[in-house]
């Protein structure tokens, strides 16, 4: 697919210049002209006022039987032995794109000891489990994974994957879509179903958050993508549920696996789990230093929540990087964000923005998270989050005294 | 040893604004950088030399300006750099920039370790270093945090879990992913910048790295962007107004209202 | 004409920009509160090069050129004017007379570790009653046999006590006024060679500025730079290049005051609207922005010169009399534009007016700039 500008029907207006999110068009003699930069992504077609900016649909270069290729797959993640909840997730969106493609759900779960996990896998949606059991299998090594999930591919031919992008995620798409020699999308935030086509619009952000990009991956299958975990949501569980297993049977030492795994620890300290808080209350540079957020931890207790930060307090050192909230931190849907302190930069507001109901504590009346909330207080956060736990407590004495 | 590092050129994307009228990205005014994550690979890369002695040589993708993120490279002690440019390779997703990447790899010969960041703040996807490693059939390490021992045989790392980490050992050559946490990138010295714009950096296209057009760049890349647009603004709310503790008090009501709290 | 910095220049304003940022700016204050000398930095400082910046590398230095060294100059004083003044004085004073004057024993001796950061530089020509009127040195220096017996003091220097390589003028024969004074180098630690106690200053706090005092101070005759009667010639060739690092570390603080008053502009607010909106102070504004890239005009005019090897002496005047007024006026406004808080030791507008004034003084006050000029213009 092309895109291309009439040079005629250019008025030299310039509008099509800042639109181009790749730098991709020059001016040259009082009209714009597209240069080799293109990606084909058609931000400049909407931008153009007189329609002097339209697509060219080339010919598909190779007639590829795609028609063999069918069902949609979910990767199970499991650690020490544990379905992760992005699988469940993953099933939630899953069940919605294979009953519009009218096709079979599959999950794919590989471990050692690991077939309990089925049960879950159906419950939570999967017609289907493909398992694969050995005791090789028990952790996660990118080569022996990576095998059996491109050997399943080659023999079920599905034509959707999805994958979690969680840190065994990210490493295991990449390989099995290079070998495979298929396309992959990562960290989609939205995923629908081209019934015509039978493709997959995967929709995920890129520049940082900045804008919004659709991706096809129309001439190979499966297509691939990763999803972040809090995105996605999970069916209610419907317990006896059941499906079909598929055992695969894993052939010990089929590749040769150069890489061994000699120690896995979990580091001390709180497990973060932000991506699945219902409430999280949130600390940016306003907090001021790491005692700061003391009163946020306060609050966070509270109300029964966990403590988030923005990437300019973890920068500046006063709380540990897996409390972080945003593009590069971790994304969020709590029905609560009371953001305390943080100015609402996009790079931020992309990790919260589909919160429920969002609260913004700042000194600064400007300050764009302001734009993104439900409700703002302009002040500061020291004096403002000692009055709302007063607040709190008074609400529930008052509870306390109606209960009956 | 012989180590390459492969870097791109990014827009600081922590720089990068929408203006508020039209909705589109403004580009203007940001500097390029080397990409953050693929700085801390280049900074391990150069550690493993002053340590036990390797050559450092960096790649990159990317168009005839994306050389002065190889001078950044060459100034803070890469031996060579090489950049991959050519109108051929334009638009490449991924996989395509793979290809390409890993087909200028085996140019350069014999190597013992390819070190990429995790992921580029533009595209933010973390699959080039994995894409590599699986068209160069080598074993893989991604979210490198910490290197524990490497020698030509194997190498020991610390990769990064979301609760902790694994300890991992791999068969040499390798492909490693770098992560931010890996270490703290050096500055490059005077002389480091001086001796950087001495060097001549070799431009290669497709026909150097021996791969036909159709399998690189936009042409060779299995995704396409269907169309690209602004996120959904959320609406703004209400401010709440009075003071702080009339404000305080509206909030609790309005929340519990609304069965939130 | 290009007004374009080279993609080399560039990754060198990168590099220096960071730097400051990182590493000087975040202790600029505390250092000010306390006058410590910056220890630290400058050891960071010489790992990177930045102590022989426009050497050449066969004498330690990097190989870049004076523009480089002076947009380094001009980014570290935005961070911090003390530690951009140390940077100026080993380099402008103390390592470029060396270069230009030194016999090839004597670059090898100090020029090299001196460009390498392992030696730091200092210069010493201003005496208690020689200021202005620099000509009229009371320390004299007397020949016997293999040594110079030096007597006298200096004072206001900078680097006092930490450097380690000072050349100091001296009286070798008064009856020959001008042509009777002689350059020399002497180490610390030379015995007769003293230092006063730290000034304790309004501004550049950090930066230490002491008395020399020589007693008998012996020092080998190849220690004298040229030859006798040389001096004079020497010291007003090395500020003329001096003049240029000062230009840069004025322009450095008023950039520093333009980028406080913007950003306060912007932040307060005052009758439900940004200070920022109301016209005075936008002209305020407007004026210390004209001014400052005029004064970055004239500074960078006058490296480019040096960098040609033309005559630069005029011009250098002119950067340093503009710069440094540039940087007193744009101090003020920028207090004034922060109001009350611009009074409190909290805001580092505070530091830039005390910092700014001392421009208008040392390596040839104002006046001196202005008769150096005037000298030029009505030849």
């Amino acid at each position: 697919m092309a895109v291309v500008i009439d040079k005629e029907k250019c008025v030299g207006c310039r509008a099509c210049l800042g639109s181009c999110p790749f730098d991709a068009i020059e001016m040259a003699g009082g009209a714009a002209y597209i240069t080799d930069k293109c990606t084909g992504c058609g931000a400049c077609v909407e931008a153009c006022p007189v329609e002097a900016i339209y697509r060219t649909d080339e010919q598909k270069k190779e007639e590829v039987s795609l028609d063999a290729y069918k069902g949609v797959w979910v990767f199970a993640e499991q650690r020490d032995g544990k379905v992760m909840n992005i699988a469940f997730e993953l099933l939630g969106e899953g069940k919605k794109l294979a009953q519009a493609l009218g096709v079979e759900l599959s999950a794919v779960l590989i471990g050692d000891k690991v077939e309990g996990g089925a049960k879950e896998l159906f419950a939570y949606g999967a017609d289907v489990v493909y398992l694969a059991e050995d005791p090789e299998l028990k952790v996660y090594r990118t080569e022996s994974y990576a095998s059996v999930l491109s050997d399943l591919i080659k023999a079920y031919k599905p034509e959707v994957i999805l994958i979690g992008a969680t840190n065994i995620g990210r490493d295991l798409g990449p390989r099995v879509a290079a070998r495979i020699k298929t396309g992959l999308t990562a960290d989609c935030t939205e995923l629908g179903i081209d019934t015509e086509q039978r493709l997959l619009l995967q929709t995920r952000p890129a520049f940082g958050g900045n804008i919004m990009a659709t991706i096809l991956c129309p001439n190979t299958r499966p297509q691939m993508a990763t999803v972040r975990p809090g995105v996605m949501k999970k069916m209610a569980p419907a317990a006896g549920r059941s499906g079909k297993v598929i055992r695969v049977q894993y052939k010990s030492g089929m590749d040769k696996i150069r890489t061994i795994v000699k120690d896995v620890v979990r580091e001390a300290g709180r497990l973060v789990n932000l991506e699945e808080a219902q409430i999280i209350v949130s600390g940016g540079r306003g907090v001021g230093g790491p005692e700061g957020f003391a009163v946020i931890e306060q609050v966070a207790k509270k109300l029964g929540g966990v403590v988030g930060a923005s990437r300019g307090a973890v920068d500046a050192g006063w709380i540990a990087n897996s409390h972080q909230v945003g593009q590069t931190g971790k994304t969020v849907h709590p029905k609560l964000y009371i953001a305390c302190g943080i100015s609402g930069a996009i790079q931020h507001v992309a990790g919260m923005q589909n919160s429920g109901l969002i609260v913004a504590i700042n000194k600064n009346p400007a300050a764009p998270i302001f734009k993104i909330a439900d409700y703002g207080i302009a002040g500061d956060l020291h004096q403002v989050l000692p009055l709302f736990l007063e607040a709190l407590e008074e609400k529930d004495n008052g509870k306390q005294g109606l209960a009956v | 040893m012989k180590i390459i590092v492969c870097i791109k050129q990014v827009p600081n994307t922590n720089e990068v604004k929408l203006d508020p009228k039209t909705g589109t990205l403004i580009r203007e005014g940001v500097p390029s950088i080397i990409n953050p994550d693929d700085k801390n690979a280049l900074e391990a890369a150069l550690a493993i030399k002053e340590q036990q002695g390797a050559e450092v040589i960096v790649l990159s993708m990317g168009p005839p300006q994306a050389d002065y993120a190889i001078r950044e490279a060459l100034a803070m002690g890469a031996d060579e750099g090489i950049l991959l440019s050519d109108r051929a390779f334009a638009g490449a997703d991924t996989w395509a920039t793979s290809c390409a990447l890993a087909a200028a790899i085996k140019k350069t010969g014999e190597f013992d370790l390819v070190f990429c960041g995790r992921q580029a703040i533009d595209g933010d996807t973390a699959q080039v270093g994995p894409e590599i490693a699986e068209i160069l059939d080598l074993p893989q390490v991604t979210y490198v945090r910490k290197i524990a021992s490497i020698n030509k045989e194997k190498i020991v790392v610390e990769r990064a879990l979301e609760d902790g980490y694994e300890v991992i050992e791999t068969e040499m050559p390798a492909v490693l992913t770098a992560v931010k946490e890996l270490n703290q990138p050096r500055y490059p010295s005077a002389s480091g910048i001086v001796n950087a714009f001495e060097k001549i950096i070799p431009v290669w296209g497709a026909a150097d790295i021996g791969v036909s057009p159709d399998k690189v760049g936009l042409n060779g890349s299995p995704t396409q962007v269907k169309r690209t647009f602004t996120p959904p603004v959320k609406g703004a709310g209400r401010m709440l107004s009075g003071t702080l503790q009339e404000a305080v008090q509206t909030l609790v009501q309005e929340l519990n209202a609304k069965h939130v709290i | 004409m290009d007004f374009v910095l080279t993609p080399q220049q560039e990754m060198f304003r990168t590099l220096f920009k960071e730097f400051a940022d990182k590493e000087v700016a975040p202790i600029a204050a505390e250092i000010d509160e306390s006058g410590e000398f910056p220890l630290d930095t400058v050891k960071k400082m010489a790992k990177l090069g930045f102590m022989g910046l426009p050497f050449p590398r066969e004498y330690g230095g990097a190989g870049a050129d004076t523009f480089t060294y002076i947009i380094a100059v001009e980014e570290l004083s935005r961070a911090c004017a003390s530690t951009g003044v140390i940077l100026s004085a080993h380099v402008s004073l103390g390592g470029q007379l060396i270069y230009q004057f030194g016999s090839a024993a004597q670059k090898e001796k100090y020029l090299k570790p001196m460009a390498e950061g392992k030696l730091l530089g200092a210069f010493g020509l201003t005496e208690p009653n020689a200021g202005t009127d620099a000509s009229n040195q009371q320390t004299v220096a007397v020949l016997d046999k293999d040594e110079y017996v030096i007597n006298g003091s200096k004072i206001f220097i900078t680097n006092g006590g930490y450097a380690d390589v000072y050349i100091i003028m001296a009286m070798t024969d008064r009856s020959k006024g001008l042509k009777g004074i002689s350059a020399f180098i002497v180490e610390k630690g030379t015995p007769g060679f003293s230092f006063g106690p730290k000034e304790n200053k309004m501004g550049i706090r950090a930066s230490s500025t002491t008395e020399l005092i020589f007693q008998d101070c012996r020092i080998p005759k190849e220690n004298i730079l040229g030859k006798e009667g040389d001096g004079f010639k020497i010291a007003m060739q090395t500020l003329d290049g001096g003049r240029i690092g000062i230009g840069a570390q004025a322009l450095g603080i008023a950039q520093a005051a333009l980028d406080e008053a913007v950003r306060y502009s912007k932040e307060r607010q005052q009758f439900n609207k940004a200070i920022g909106t109301f016209q005075a102070i936008q002209w305020m504004i407007a004026d210390m922005a004209t001014e400052i890239d005029a004064a970055r005009l004239l500074v960078y005019r006058a490296a480019w010169l040096k960098d040609q090897k033309k005559p630069f002496g005029k011009e250098a005047a002119m950067a340093k009399l503009f710069a440094s007024e540039t940087a007193m006026r744009a101090a003020l406004k920028a207090v004034q534009i922060h109001g009350g808080y611009g009074f409190m030791k909290d805001y580092k507008v505070e530091r830039l007016m005390r910092d700014a004034k001392i421009t208008e003084i040392y390596e040839g006050t104002s006046e001196v700039q202005r008769m150096v000029i005037a000298a030029a213009t009505l030849k």
